[in-house]
């Protein structure tokens, strides 16, 4: 059914999707993009090569409730830290963050130390990431 | 406490980030904020961009707040895009086309989903306008994707309005039929350094003059969007103003967006045309104008919610089925619901 009659004054979950660094695949950003919208999101999405400055400046612009960032460079242990240091030195603390990409699974209880929300691999199922975002910024 | 208003008033980024999202919200807040925030406006220059998808229209944005930027205007950016009518999502793409704004304090971009009310998008839209005119943004423009009635009612907030086109994306039967050319003050002919771009100039052109044959329609074209019905502006024509300065003729500039040619000439143009407004005096008309369509839209969401709230969904859904039935027709479900809050 068309939701039309939706109250516009709904609160909704506003997300990030941002690729940093220098690879250029984004069909898995894209994808998640796409789940996210059809769950109900709001999805800012930036395209490729962000620097990690640019990220924080449109999170914070933006005022969303999630950075989704998707990274199959390898660099996530570079680029991560340096995200979550921008945020935090923006005063959003609150913003949730979410990693989809290639991470090699030693690596993820480092990142979930940083403060990293949750990181997903190939084969992730949409509806989990979904579903974890709810959960998070409840 | 300072409140948040006065956070924003100092010119703190974040508190301007959240008052923007509680304004979008349509909080207690948020209407505190406004109410405490309104007395600062009506100093910005307000520019409405708009145009089908894919004629260039952020890229036209990012080139132009880099120009502005050069005059060390502040600079803020409302990007409007739809919302799902099914699931209330959105992607919002526009801020890929402007990465070029980027690490620059004087430049700030809001993306912004339609929501899908009635009068309400063109509401919420007028309130993050407001806040980012009393936070000291000087130029503001507002991108939206165009087409329909949401769009021309978006123009409304504006004072200079352009109307971005590209060649290839119909012939001048679609000028004709997009009814958005009225509302410009500037055509924009983008892409230009695509094949086609003479023709496509040349059905605009004609166009304009089919939708102002005379050069004393123009002397209204100052308040466009409130020419009254054909006959009554006939009739009005005469006492129309005098000056034959007064006379505001849409130019038509190409561009190439993704390289920043006709630019500067673009830039002018809308320079002009803020002082064509201050000079004719059509700048009080039109703020007035502004300020009467942004209190409509306000008037029509508070109107909606209102009845919301008295009508409640399986009420509704009760009166759809009967239309359904066919024991009900549009008209009498309408009274009907109507008639309900009154219970």
């Amino acid at each position: 059914m068309v939701k039309d009659r939706t109250a516009l004054n709904e609160k909704k979950i506003r997300v990030l999707v941002a690729k940093p660094g220098l690879d250029g695949h984004d069909r898995g950003a894209k994808v998640v993009a796409r789940a996210l919208r059809d769950s109900g999101m709001e999805v800012i999405y930036t395209g490729l090569r962000q620097t990690p400055e640019m990220i924080a400046e449109a999170a914070l612009q933006e005022d969303v409730d999630v950075v989704g960032l998707s990274i199959l460079s390898g660099a996530h242990m570079a680029l991560a830290p340096r995200i979550m240091d921008l945020l935090k030195a923006n005063g959003q603390t609150n913003v949730k963050v979410f990693i989809g990409g290639i991470v090699p699974d030693e690596d993820i209880p480092r990142l979930m130390e940083m403060g990293i929300a949750g990181v997903y691999g190939p084969g992730a199922s949409t509806e989990d990431i979904v579903k974890d975002i709810k959960n998070a910024v409840k | 406490m300072i409140s948040l208003a006065e956070t924003v008033l100092r010119g703190d980024r974040l508190a301007l980030a959240r008052l923007l999202t509680q304004v979008e919200n349509n909080t207690a807040d948020g209407q505190a904020a406004l109410n405490a925030l309104f007395p600062y406006t009506g100093k910005a220059h307000l520019i409405g961009v708009t145009g089908a998808p894919g004629t260039g229209k952020s890229s036209l944005v990012n080139q132009l707040a880099l120009h502005f930027r050069k005059e060390g205007k502040r600079v803020a950016i409302v990007a409007v895009d739809p919302s799902s009518p099914f699931t209330g999502g959105a992607v919002l793409g526009d801020r890929v086309r402007m990465k070029d704004l980027s690490g620059d304090n004087g430049v700030f971009i809001r993306s912004m989903a339609s929501r899908g009310s009635i009068g309400g998008l063109a509401q919420a839209t007028a309130n993050l306008v407001q806040v980012f005119d009393a936070a000291g943004y000087e130029i503001i423009m507002i991108e939206t994707v165009g087409a329909g009635q949401s769009e021309v009612d978006i123009a409304k907030l504006a004072h200079t309005t352009l109307v971005v086109e590209a060649p290839g994306l119909g012939d001048d039967i679609q000028a004709i039929k997009a009814g958005i050319l009225e509302i410009a003050d500037i055509i924009v002919v983008n892409k230009a350094d695509r094949p086609g771009v003479e023709n496509t100039e040349k059905a605009l052109k004609s166009m304009l003059d089919l939708a102002h044959p005379t050069q004393k329609v123009f002397a209204h074209h100052g308040t466009p969007l409130r020419l009254p019905p054909f006959s009554e502006k006939m009739g009005r024509e005469k006492e129309g103003r005098e000056s034959e300065n007064n006379i505001w003729i849409p130019p038509l500039q190409r561009t190439i967006a993704t390289d920043g040619e006709g630019i500067d000439e673009l830039a002018q143009h809308i320079v002009k045309h803020g002082e064509y407004l201050h000079f004719s005096g059509d700048w009080t008309i039109r703020e007035r104008a502004r300020l009467e369509s942004e209190l409509d839209a306000a008037l029509q969401s508070a109107l909606m919610n209102q009845f919301r709230e008295r009508v409640l969904e399986d009420q509704f859904n009760k009166v759809v089925d009967q239309v359904f039935e066919r024991s009900l027709s549009p008209s009498e479900a309408v009274k009907a619901l109507l008639n309900w809050r009154l219970k």
